[in-house]
């Protein structure tokens, strides 16, 4: 997984940013205008993907180790789950719009709508890094060239 | 302090999912932290289905939970999700629980030999997750979202060792399985296009109203397809002797003992019953498959010596007798299949432990290599003896007394001829598992296992709990116990499109 | 009309994993049935000179609910696609490594299991 020419390098370090920032406004603006969290979350993973691709494994790995990836997966997911059971004891029943009842917020603007928002942030980054780490063990799998000897025994990537 | 029965049912979804993200967590360094987070959630799931059913029956109707608060409006229209507990799914969360508990309790020690053990709890709650949801809910997609949590779980749970033979019985349960969950698809869209609603109670009143069009007959077709595939019936069973035998054998348990009943079973007969409503030409097809499936089954395990492979054409012909039962349509034809369901997942699930056992120790799944191993793993050949006396239908243990059911519902019914397949097929199964037992467990000890040590403490105390189950399971026949247990089960299903529907919401009973 | 070209498509992915002896042939015929079943489900979803489902300030709620596309089959299809892509993931990555076993992606050559 090595990088590619110095072109594709500068150009991709102009548009990661802004690829970044769109998925951003595409996960927050998610109860207002299409999008949403897993929309959002896809492009967010994709800013990261382009690294990926334009630099190679070694130096992206850098901005998101795999080790707090596994972990943020986890608590994105959990951050979901909780704000689904928290609509049990406060709202009344699972998955109910709790916040919205204590602070409604004026319609049709960012901060209204309860629940979407939270919700959509924790999916987008349970989406984001899931992909990242998906792209990434794939693309990290040593695979065998022709000639190589093919080996029997079970191999961890992890 | 006084809580309702219905608040209770999203826990059953809840605890495994957020065990699922927790036990990741945990990692490497603290494996047996994650062993025993793992069991108390499972024996917390336990607890929970057997407190839902004994409510259920004090309550007497079906509870149903609305998620988010939406709910039936006054003119009819149905605008959320709901989970809805009658009978069988009580009846069906119960067996999963303790299937699933028996099976943490083994793996504990099992997995031993593999390693990314944070990662093997997080799929396999998530399993129990799909398959917890896929019981409860009330709603036609929200039951394609559960299948396929549950079936992918399974898909990376079955290539979890990651060796050759792991690999490729993966891919060709991912493949079909996959295909399998498109036609899913395809149906419920049809059935949305056709009707406009997705909630079970309300389709199931839409289309009792109108005689079916070719519509609704292409999605029914579809749809018994996909989820024929997923239940492992005879002309889709073609995934399930490889990826059985080949997963962990915890995990052999769950998808031979549980998954292929939650999502496959349950799926098409809730379907069939509660939706569609049952007539003679799709009980006569469930008939034809299952008798197809009990003796295709029966026949290709006559010739198997691979332990596993053996265990899993016998799933695929004990599942034959279920959906054979259960095409039937009497009342007792039902309860016999629904007992038999319940059966099978607990002998089932002891008889892939004990080789799970046997390979734990041995290392080897080929019973000529076996021989005469009753004599160093005495706990062992106990529990794989009970469990094979059930599936051969030896009295007193549960698998006789639900296969007398069956064959005397056929008979009432009047199918002599499937009463004599049944018969025929309960033979052949005898006489395999008295090949299994001679060769694995009895005979002459081999130089080579003269060493071997019986399965560790926790290992056997799981295997023990499932075979004292299957003595008890028995008792349901009681009276008493049977009218908790079974009769609901039963009631739910004999109960139609009508009386599922005034279950669901007396709101849905006007016009829409 | 547009109903029978997404079954067609339907079709023409069924084929690619009946016949193909490529694992990852098969793979990318399965994504195309999984694309036809999501056309297929937002064309049910369709209604002549309908407007996108995202009610705006100012406007008349029962003239949006009178012209409006249907959403339900959209949020369906959401949840298909991420479905799907986990689905994805997970075979390429057993493919991948089945070719790191076997050393070749052809299935006539994978198989061991048999019986």
């Amino acid at each position: 997984m090595t990088g590619m020419t110095v072109i594709v390098k500068t150009i991709t370090r102009w548009t990661a940013a802004l690829i970044f920032l769109y998925g951003a406004y595409m996960v927050l603006y998610g109860h207002l205008s299409v999008g949403g969290g897993f929309a959002g979350g896809i492009i967010l993973a994709c800013s990261y993907v382009i690294m990926i691709l334009a630099y190679g494994g070694k130096e992206t790995i850098h901005a998101l180790p795999k080790a707090i990836a596994s972990r943020l997966d986890s608590v994105g997911a959990l951050a979901f789950l909780l704000l689904a059971v928290f609509g049990m004891f406060v709202g009344g029943s699972f998955f109910s719009n709790w916040v919205r009842d204590i602070w409604r917020g004026e319609d049709f603007h960012v901060f209204s709508a309860g629940i979407i928002p939270l919700a959509n942030i924790a999916i987008a980054l349970k989406v984001c890094v899931s992909l990242f780490l998906i792209f990434f063990i794939l693309a990290s799998l040593r695979m065998p060239k022709k000639g190589d000897k093919i080996e029997f025994h079970a191999e961890e990537v992890d | 302090m006084n809580i309702d029965l219905h608040t209770l049912l999203p826990l059953a979804i809840a605890i495994p999912l957020g065990m699922g993200f927790i036990l990741p967590l945990l990692g490497k360094k603290l494996t047996r932290l994650a062993d025993t987070l793992a069991t108390l959630a499972t024996a917390l799931l336990v607890c929970l289905s057997v407190l839902l059913l004994i409510g259920l029956h004090q309550a007497g109707k079906p509870q149903v939970y609305w998620f988010g608060g939406w709910s039936v409006t006054a003119s009819g229209t149905v605008f959320g999700i709901n989970l809805v507990l009658d009978g069988l799914s009580a009846l069906m969360l119960v067996v999963v629980a303790v299937v699933s508990f028996a099976a943490t309790l083994f793996s504990t020690r099992y997995m031993d030999r593999y390693t990314a053990r944070g990662k093997y709890y997080s799929l396999f709650m998530l399993m129990i997750t799909g398959m917890n949801g896929c019981i409860l809910t009330g709603d036609m997609f929200n039951l394609y979202v559960f299948l396929e949590i549950a079936a992918v779980s399974s898909y990376a749970l079955v290539a979890f060792g990651c060796e050759r033979d792991e690999l490729e019985a993966s891919f060709k349960y991912l493949i079909l399985g996959c295909v399998a969950s498109t036609f899913v698809l395809l149906g419920v869209a049809l059935l949305y296009a056709q009707y406009g609603a997705l909630n079970m109670a309300q389709l199931g009143q839409r289309m009792s109203m109108v005689a079916p069009g070719r519509g609704s007959i292409l999605a029914l077709l579809l749809m018994l397809s996909g989820l024929g595939v997923k239940a492992a019936l005879v002309p889709f069973h073609a995934w399930l002797p490889d990826a059985h035998p080949s997963a962990p054998a915890p995990i052999s348990a769950m998808l031979s003992g549980v998954l292929i009943k939650a999502i496959g079973v349950y799926a098409i007969i809730r379907i069939v019953f509660n939706v569609y409503g049952f007539n003679d030409q799709l009980g006569m097809a469930l008939m034809v498959l299952g008798t197809l499936s009990m003796v295709v089954g029966v026949v290709m395990a006559l010739n198997q010596w691979d332990f596993k492979r053996l265990l899993a054409y016998h799933s695929i012909s004990q599942i034959g007798y279920v959906i054979l039962a259960i095409g039937l349509g009497t009342p007792l034809g039902i309860l016999a299949g629904l007992f038999h369901l319940a059966n099978h997942a607990i002998f089932k699930s002891l008889l892939f432990l004990s080789a799970g056992a046997v390979d734990y120790r041995t290392g080897t799944r080929q019973l000529e290599e076996m021989g005469g191993l009753a004599q160093r793993m005495p706990s062992t050949a106990r529990s794989s003896m009970i469990a094979s006396m059930s599936i051969a239908g030896v009295p007193p243990f549960n698998g006789f007394f639900s296969k007398l059911l069956i064959i005397i519902a056929c008979v009432q019914a009047g199918r002599w001829g499937f009463a004599l397949w049944a018969v025929i097929v309960s033979i052949l199964t005898l006489a395999s598992f008295m090949k299994v037992q001679k060769y694995a467990f009895y005979g002459q000890l081999k130089a080579k296992w003269a060493q071997v040590k019986d399965v560790p403490l926790i290992m056997r105390c799981s295997m023990a709990l499932l075979a004292l189950l299957c003595i008890a399971m028995s008792l349901l026949l009681i009276p008493g116990l049977k009218a908790v247990v079974l009769d609901s089960a039963r009631d739910a299903l004999v109960q139609g499109v009508d009386g599922y529907r005034t279950a669901v919401s007396a709101l849905l009973g006007a016009g829409s | 009309m547009v109903y029978t070209l997404c079954l067609l498509l339907f079709m023409i992915g069924l084929y690619g994993v009946l016949t193909q002896k490529n694992l990852i042939k098969i793979i990318i015929g399965l994504g195309i049935m999984e694309y036809a079943v999501n056309m297929l489900l937002i064309m049910i979803g369709y209604r002549h000179d309908g407007i996108v489902p995202i009610l705006e300030a100012g406007m008349d709620v029962k003239k949006f609910m009178a012209t409006a596309v249907d959403p339900l089959p959209q949020a369906m299809v959401l949840t298909a696609i991420v479905i799907n892509v986990a689905v994805l993931a997970l075979s390429i990555a057993v493919a991948m490594r089945l070719y790191q076993k076997y050393g070749t992606y052809d299935i006539t050559e994978i198989r061991r299991l048999r019986g």
